[in-house]
């Protein structure tokens, strides 16, 4: 069974706004190759209200509304998606710094969304984050020192009283900054340095699972690159998983493994990075994909631009059946009707393509956006700033490459 | 190839170290300070290599600022004065002449006396204890009470917050010196302790609203919800890392207001519910020279004289050590 | 040639010492043309832009050299109130975060209205008709319904549009855009960097273009001039320097961007740190971080070099990088 050493509190079954037998477990045995994290269903409204005395509910934020994902071991897990879609929420709950209103969180088979006390405690040594803003992250009134030393005085029996100075001189080793700053204040470093003092403090108390919410948007771009070769080497030498949050899609693609893209509180597709940059089947993941400028002045011909109407709906107003249906330029009658599910499209089920990941879309299509390096010199594409239209594919059917690879 | 420390350069030279960024760079420095370490040899070729924190910067702006110096030696010698009255003042405030009375400078009175005959020198000196004492305390009283209650509503929000913030509605509808003749009269006692009781009373919620609004605001920084992901308790987060950041405002207030405080004393020791004789304030000493004041002056003069210098110079301390924890600076 | 920015020099006085921002910048825009101007945090790139359009805040700051000009007249020669009739009409800004640019107090109809009551004597109702028409150019939807909402009513890419309303309100010459879009999501910035493109073709501007991005560069700008510590290091037209840069700085950091075609290995990062600007390094200021460094680096700071006609690179060895592909 599962092994767990702060004992455990009052795991109930609940209720969850799942169906089906199996999420409605709250714990399940954990073996060895079993994802770490467990996400089903992760709920979080922000309900709205009025009246000063007596509140009355009259609607809620969906914030965050079912999310599912698995992550395992050593992976690295990227979440990307545009402001508004809920990731910081996600990475909020993971930590438990935001209650979820609603799913399951398990780690190593348990679920700790509804942990509290020494129970939740002993959670937290091994989910531990890594915050955004290297100038509010860091108490300005500490020490570095006390500041990566602190997680030592909160759980002191992960380093016994004598021996934490060396551990914080050698975390600070390990990020790459001089040990003999320990008792410098934060606003003497730079903004990289600060990351990477934040980065030590998260790896204090040798967490098997680090959240990281936007840890390099802060950051020059030629300290970005530092930082995250910094936190691929720390991956492997201390074994962590990553959920890696952003929405710097290129640098997404760089350190993760599987990918997940958000949209208004869910997730759209997920898969490889390889699934989903070079055979992405949501329409939202091929928009935001062409939205994002390379670095390339030739590029810019042979990509095609697709360039989405409207603005994100508010998620207090979500719409019905498929929530990007409002812009997006495939929408059709059932996408109103109906909720599309986050699995395999049926299209894609029997074939051994790439594009056979999950897919949130009832119109599932593949299209390659991101130009292959050594096609640049080829025929030119589509010009300028037009949706695609749907011309020749019709509903429900395979999607064409845009030459070579699976078609009909 | 692995990654390069940033302190361990072994190709090009050149310093980049040293620190500045102390702020107001805003436009051109971002990146602020870097902390390099030089090649072979012990680091800080630029100024200040040693650990700053917040604090010392403040008091490093504190002791280059002029109106700080003068104020607190102006504060120091009033402080001196009000444990040590005898050091300059050798006589008796009580010890009073009435044949003497509202006679002008002489030697040995270099400022005269008053109606009742008394040394208006050794009053005035003896005035400044009473004065300081009801300043400090009070100022320490309604700290203390204001900024716990204060930051426990604004760290606990919802329930707690609503009831403070209506509890110091109420107490900012009651207007100061009325409220002081109300319920000061009622109190026989002649010391210093019915005053100091009934402004830390009406005082405490001006702190209170400002301890609030700042544990508000430090709780919103990144590095408190850090604290809570790692698992720290209230009561950790509260004192290691909202309370350090949220207090300059509070200090600052407090400060001020202590200049204040002194001169509510001696307003209503004037109108006759504060301190009473035998106490010696100064506030007793101007109402009973006021109406004098047209044939001896110098009865009300030395009196109010010294209370309009203390009172300032409280208020310029509170002005620089504004200055010097302001935010911008931090 | 409509801008000009001769060896400008600008330092700031701080109590830690004489922070100098920009030393001796070189650049021009013509009519219709983009220049993309490119740095990281302490380049001086925005201050630069802040000293041409007379913005800089004048204690701490200081201009202790150079000439801007603009339409052949140095604007630092001129007097107050005519810097400002130029800065109002003739030259633009749009900034980075549209929410603290724009009054929350005041209509967005309002704002956009106030620059022709000021500056063409134009009625309150003409002024409205205008910004109506104002917002329908940067297709802000329902622009007569909205002409009346505030700030905080709108999305950040709409206040970014109207930003942009804004600034071209008076059709000026000359746009500077400061970093425009790097608040912005994705999806947003294409269109509002599109926009931007197709007014500039429409009024014929010279567009400024101030960022860190080097992706936003390559869809929009003609030529480019790469800044650190305060100086120009490389400019070139746009074509050209991601191919073959000739400076290590461009170099290093064209390879430390993470492509969104390529999973590569470790990225290559520029070791160390941006300068600090109270300290910047004897010779050229980027020797103690580039791969290249000679003894020479150290004492000489490198000129403006010629690459070729357009091109200039301020480095002693831009020969061997651009060789070195």
């Amino acid at each position: 069974m599962h092994a767990d050493d702060a004992g455990r509190e009052g795991l109930s079954g609940g209720s969850t706004l799942l169906t089906g037998a199996r999420e409605a477990d709250r714990t399940r045995p954990y073996a060895e190759g079993d994802p770490i994290l467990e996400v089903r269903g992760l709920v979080k409204h922000y309900p709205l209200t009025r009246g000063i005395l007596f509140k009355k509910q009259i609607g809620a934020v969906r914030a965050v509304d079912g999310v599912d994902f698995d992550l395992a071991a050593g992976e690295t897990l990227g979440i990307v998606g545009e402001s508004g879609c809920g990731k910081s929420t996600v990475a909020k709950m993971l930590v438990h710094l935001e209650p979820p209103t609603g799913g399951v969180i398990r780690y190593k088979g348990e679920d700790v969304t509804k942990l509290s006390g020494r129970a939740l405690k002993a959670v937290r040594r091994n989910i531990q984050m890594v915050f955004q803003d290297p100038y509010t992250s860091l108490n300005p009134r500490m020490t570095v020192g006390d500041i990566i030393g602190e997680p030592y005085e909160i759980h002191p029996e992960v380093a016994p009283k004598g021996s934490r100075r060396q551990k914080v001189q050698d975390l600070l080793d390990v990020v790459g900054l001089n040990p003999e700053y320990i008792n410098r204040y934060p606003h003497q470093f730079s903004g990289g340095q600060r990351q990477r003092i934040g980065i030590a403090r998260g790896l204090a108390l040798n967490p098997e699972i680090i959240v990281a919410d936007e840890p390099v948007s802060a950051l020059d771009v030629s300290v970005q690159a530092q930082v995250v070769n910094l936190l691929d080497r720390l991956q492997a030498e201390f074994s962590l998983s990553f959920v890696f949050i952003a929405h710097d899609l290129s640098i997404v693609r760089h350190i993760s493994d599987r990918v997940g893209v958000m949209y208004l509180g869910r997730i759209v597709e997920v898969g490889t990075d390889e699934e989903i940059y070079d055979h992405p089947t949501h329409p939202y993941t091929q928009a935001l994909l062409s939205a994002v400028p390379v670095p390339d002045p030739s590029a810019r011909e042979h990509r095609e631009r697709i360039i989405l109407h409207g603005d994100v709906p508010s998620p207090a107003n979500i719409p019905s059946g498929c929530r990007f249906r409002t812009r997006c330029w495939k929408a059709q009658e059932r996408c109103e009707r109906e909720v599309p599910l986050l699995a395999v499209p049926a299209v894609f089920r029997d074939s051994g393509t790439p594009a056979r990941h999950d897919s949130a879309c009832h119109f599932a299509e593949e299209k390659r956006v991101v130009p292959p390096e050594e096609r640049r010199e080829g025929p030119g594409a589509a010009g300028e700033a037009q949706p695609h239209p749907p011309d020749e594919d019709t509903p429900g059917s395979g999607g064409t490459d845009e030459g070579g690879g699976e078609g009909r | 190839m692995p990654e390069q420390k940033p302190w361990d350069e072994t190709t090009g030279s050149g310093a980049i170290s040293g620190a500045g960024a102390g702020g107001g760079m805003d436009l051109a420095m971002d990146e602020g300070t870097t902390l390099e370490k030089t090649p072979g040899g012990p680091e800080g070729t630029g100024p200040a290599g040693k650990p700053r924190s917040l604090w010392s910067d403040a008091w490093r702006d504190l002791r280059r600022n002029p109106v700080f110096i003068i104020s607190s030696l102006v504060i120091l010698f009033l402080v001196v004065i009000s444990i040590w009255p005898s050091l300059i003042a050798d006589q008796d405030p009580l010890d009073c002449d009435l044949s003497k009375a509202q006679e002008g400078s002489q030697p040995g009175h270099p400022f005269g006396f008053d109606g009742q005959g008394c040394d208006v020198y050794t009053r005035t000196v003896y005035g400044a204890r009473t004065s300081v004492t009801v300043g400090v305390l009070s100022t320490l009283g309604v700290s203390l009470l204001g900024g716990v209650l204060g930051g426990l509503a604004g760290f606990f929000g919802r329930g707690w917050d609503a009831v403070l913030s209506r509890i110091t509605d109420v107490f900012f509808g009651i207007p100061v010196v009325l409220g002081g003749l109300v319920f000061l009269s009622v109190v026989t006692s002649s010391t210093v302790w019915p005053v100091i009781g009934f402004i830390v009373l009406l005082g405490w919620p001006q702190i209170a609203r400002i301890a609030r609004g700042s544990v508000i605001t430090a709780k919103q920084n990144d590095y408190v919800q850090a604290a809570r992901a790692l698992g720290a308790s209230n009561s950790r987060m509260m004192l290691r890392h909202i309370m350090p950041n949220a207090i300059a405002p509070v200090i600052v207030v407090a400060t001020i207001a202590l200049g204040t405080y002194i001169s509510l004393e001696a307003t209503l020791s004037y109108l006759g519910v504060g301190l009473k004789p035998p106490a010696v304030s100064w506030g007793i000493d101007i109402s009973a020279a006021s109406q004098y004041v047209r044939n001896a002056p110098h009865m009300l003069l030395w009196p109010a004289g010294a209370l309009a210098v203390t009172v300032l110079a409280f208020i310029m301390l509170g002005d620089a050590v504004r200055d010097a924890l302001d935010p911008k600076l931090r | 040639m409509l801008l000009e920015v001769r060896d400008l020099h600008v330092e700031f006085h701080t109590r830690d010492g004489v922070a100098k921002a920009v030393n001796g910048v070189n650049y021009s825009v013509a009519e219709g043309e983009t220049l993309a101007v490119l740095g990281e945090s302490g380049s001086g790139k925005s201050v630069t832009a802040q000293a041409v359009m007379g913005i800089l805040d004048m204690p701490p700051g200081r201009i202790s050299g150079g000439e801007i000009l603009f339409k052949d007249r140095d604007l630092l020669k001129l007097k107050a109130d005519e810097r400002r009739r130029i800065r109002g009409q003739e030259m633009a800004m749009i900034f980075q975060d549209a929410l603290s640019s724009l009054n929350p107090v005041l209509s967005v109809g309002q704002q956009l209205g106030e620059m022709f009551v000021v500056h063409r004597g134009m009625s309150r109702g003409d002024a409205r008709a205008k910004a109506i028409e104002l917002m329908d150019r940067v297709r802000i939807p329902a622009a007569r319904e909205r002409v009346g909402d505030f700030p905080h009513q709108f999305s950040g890419g709409m206040r970014q549009r109207i930003m942009i309303a804004m600034a071209m309100a008076l059709e000026p010459s000359l746009i500077i855009a400061d970093e425009p879009t790097t608040a912005l999501d994705v999806t947003v910035q294409a269109q509002v960097m599109d926009l931007l493109a197709e007014l500039q073709r429409e009024l014929n501007m010279g567009l400024i273009l101030i960022t860190h991005d080097l992706g936003v560069v390559a869809d929009v700008a003609d030529k480019i001039a790469v800044m650190y510590a305060g100086r120009i290091v490389e400019t070139s037209p746009v074509h050209e320097i991601y191919q073959a840069p000739a400076h290590p700085y461009t170099k290093g950091l064209l390879r430390s961007i993470p492509r969104l075609d390529q999973k590569g290995q470790e990225l290559y990062a520029i070791k160390g740190l941006p300068p600090n600007l109270l300290h910047i390094p004897p010779g050229c200021a980027f020797h103690p971080r580039c791969p290249m460094a000679q003894a020479v680096c150290r004492t000489d700071v490198p000129p403006l070099y010629t690459v070729d006609e357009e091109r200039r690179s301020a480095c002693h060895f831009w020969k061997e990088t651009l060789d070195a592909r």
